[in-house]
């Protein structure tokens, strides 16, 4: 497994404040990556590290193996950032002029087609593009460069549900055609549900999960039978969540090895319910004076 | 990125030198009519010996078109600072177009610093060109008045220094502040403030003065008359052509003033010839401390060069900046004064 985002004790403190701390990940190339979790929990200053706006306070990050921030530039790297900046006075075709002239690798004919497929009118200032258009502007422009790598720091937060669906779907067709890998942020997992093949969950800057969606979702099992202490449960299985009644237990628990036990009733769980259990987890634990550890891969 | 400026610069460019090029065809054709009549006056009086009174009647012709050349000459360097100079990076950080502009193959030093050129250039190029117009266009009124130093601040190289120095301070302000309107604020107030203290306590300082003392001229004197208390008062302007002078007096050969000795019967009674006779026995000295005409290019270059290096110091903070912003925390304005969008407003 490469790595084309790998972060080591990645760090990022604003006076007393650390927006980011202690951060280690590796997101492997040729996937489309969802980096989920909960507001302030360090998706966008992760971002802005990984495309040089930010400096690490601490740690390390590289990018494609190279250190971001540096006199090249941003390289083979495309980023979408949040809330879609582009200039409201230039026209769409200014903005691919844009793309050209700051760009040595832009590719000028699948930018131009991008915007006749996306019926954008070029003459059209992008002021006045709704924000669907504007977010789908701004992807052309991340993809114009042609990168290996798209960073895409939450792009369907402002859109509405229709805006949503047709940008994650081009999103999907251009990663179909282009085989390029893709990170994007949000802090629904709804959003990301549907195109990702991934999954980060970034709890207080910790990793909390992190593996291919189907494998995390094979691993975890919801188990619901009569009350019992979650210490009785096989050492194989680990418990992300537990919730009791006076004679129920319900526990969310991960494990590779199959459930024999018949006293459970066991039932999937939707990638919604996983998230959820980590990023609950992860704020129970703060309020313990021993943290429990997160699973870290 | 020099294309992509000159892209986002050219409607602004455009307004400007647009302006400009009218202003040039208005002063083109006064101007000629204007050293027409300056040549026909300065002829008549000439034949007739009366040129001090034409030259000064001639100055104050055509006055409104000489206060508006004026007043555009005073302002040009105050709003190419607030008006280019302020947005030019505040505008990105207000927008959060920094993040587009930032993120491409082109790095922020490189941009920040081709912007700088670009703009940079065309304020100064507006600001010379502005004044290449207006010094010649007012050469004529210039010659009539002979006061070169009293418009020492709106003629030949000097409005380019200026120029330079607005811009430089309003990129540095927006730097900083990274917000347009505040930052434009600042520029106006602090350029105001520099076009105060520069002609009142540096410029004087500049260079140390020429002190010279001659004896009263008696035929040139202005005006002499008797003060309240019976003192003797004498007055005449220091006569050194072209020169800026910061003081003339008139004392008596101990050094006293002239007001120190007693006005006598000659001047409060007696005729104009025999007051002068009085005074020309009290050998009278005039001390003057001036600058002479001929370090008037000198000035200018000097203090050309001292604010073109001012605003080399504020485009040096400008690229210290942007380097050490990637240390500092993002600001996001229009992320966080969205209520539309409340998720967004912590988020990472």
């Amino acid at each position: 497994m490469t790595a084309v985002l790998e972060a080591s004790g990645l760090g990022k403190q604003y006076g007393r404040r650390w927006a980011l701390r202690n951060c280690t990940l590796a997101i492997p190339a040729g996937r489309v990556v969802g980096l989920v979790g909960p507001n302030g929990a360090g998706k966008t200053t992760l971002l802005h590290l990984a495309v040089g706006l930010l400096a690490p306070t601490s740690g390390t990050i590289e990018v494609l193996g190279r250190r971001p921030g540096g006199p090249a530039g941003l390289g083979p790297v495309g980023f979408v950032a949040q809330e879609t900046p582009v200039y409201a006075a230039l026209s769409v075709a200014d903005h691919l002029r844009f793309g050209a002239w700051l760009n040595s690798s832009w590719d000028g004919e699948l930018a131009r087609r991008r915007i006749e497929q996306l019926s954008l009118d070029p003459a059209q200032r992008a002021g006045s593009l709704s924000g669907g258009q504007r977010a789908q502007l701004a992807l052309t422009l991340a993809i114009g460069k042609r990168p290996e790598l798209l960073l895409l720091d939450e792009p369907v937060a402002s859109l509405d549900p229709l805006a949503r669906r047709e940008f994650l779907q081009d999103l999907m067709q251009v990663v179909a055609e282009h085989g390029v890998s893709v990170v994007l942020s949000s802090h629904l997992i709804a959003d990301l549900e549907r195109v990702c093949d991934y999954l980060v969950v970034l709890v207080a800057s910790q990793v909390r999960v992190a593996g291919e969606v189907a494998a995390l979702l094979a691993s975890h099992h919801r188990l619901s039978g009569s009350r019992r202490d979650p210490r009785t449960l096989p050492a194989n299985q680990e418990v992300i969540e537990e919730s009791h009644t006076d004679k129920q237990s319900t526990f969310l628990v991960r494990t590779d090895e199959p459930i024999h036990d018949p006293a459970w009733t066991v039932r999937t769980v939707s990638l919604e319910d996983l998230v959820l259990a980590y990023m609950s987890q992860a704020r129970d634990a703060r309020h313990l004076a021993h943290p429990r550890l997160g699973v870290l891969r | 990125m020099i294309r992509f400026t000159w892209l986002r610069f050219r409607a602004q460019a455009a307004v400007v030198f647009g302006a400009l090029a009218a202003l040039a065809v208005v002063l083109a054709v006064t101007g000629l009519a204007l050293a027409h009549r300056y040549d026909t006056a300065a002829a008549a009086c000439q034949a007739r010996g009366d040129c001090a009174a034409a030259m000064n009647a001639f100055a104050s012709s055509d006055s409104s078109l000489q206060s508006f050349v004026k007043l555009v000459l005073l302002a040009a360097p105050a709003l190419i600072g607030m008006f280019w100079g302020a947005p030019l990076v505040a505008r990105e950080f207000e927008t959060g177009t920094f993040r587009l502009a930032w993120t491409q193959d082109v790095t922020p030093t490189r941009w920040l610093a081709i912007k700088l050129g670009v703009v940079g250039l065309a304020s100064v190029a507006a600001a010379g060109l502005l004044s290449l117009m207006v010094t010649w266009w007012s050469s004529p009124i210039d010659k009539a008045f002979m006061d070169q130093w009293g418009v020492f601040n709106l003629r030949d190289i000097t409005p380019v220094g200026y120029a330079a120095f607005a811009f430089a301070l309003g990129v540095t302000a927006g730097m900083l502040i990274r917000r347009t309107v505040p930052a434009m604020a600042i520029t106006l107030a602090v350029f105001a403030a520099v076009q105060i203290v520069m002609p009142l306590w540096i410029r004087p300082r500049l260079i140390t003065p020429v002190h010279t003392t001659s004896p009263l001229n008696i035929a040139a004197l202005q005006e002499t008359g008797v003060t309240g208390n019976g003192r003797l008062q004498v007055i005449e302007p220091a006569n050194i052509p072209g020169a800026w002078v910061y003081s003339s007096q008139i004392v008596t050969p101990g050094g006293q003033p002239a007001s120190s000795e007693p006005a006598t019967p000659a001047c409060t009674t007696g005729t104009g010839q025999a007051c002068d006779a009085y005074i020309a026995r009290l050998h009278l000295r005039q001390p003057v401390t001036y600058q002479p005409a001929s370090r008037y290019w000198f000035f200018q270059w000097y203090e050309t060069a001292i604010f073109l290096g001012l605003a080399v110091i504020l485009a040096g903070v400008c690229f210290w900046q942007i380097r050490r912003r990637r240390s500092e925390e993002l600001h996001l304005p229009h992320l966080h004064a969205n209520p539309k969008n409340p998720a967004l407003e912590r988020s990472g």
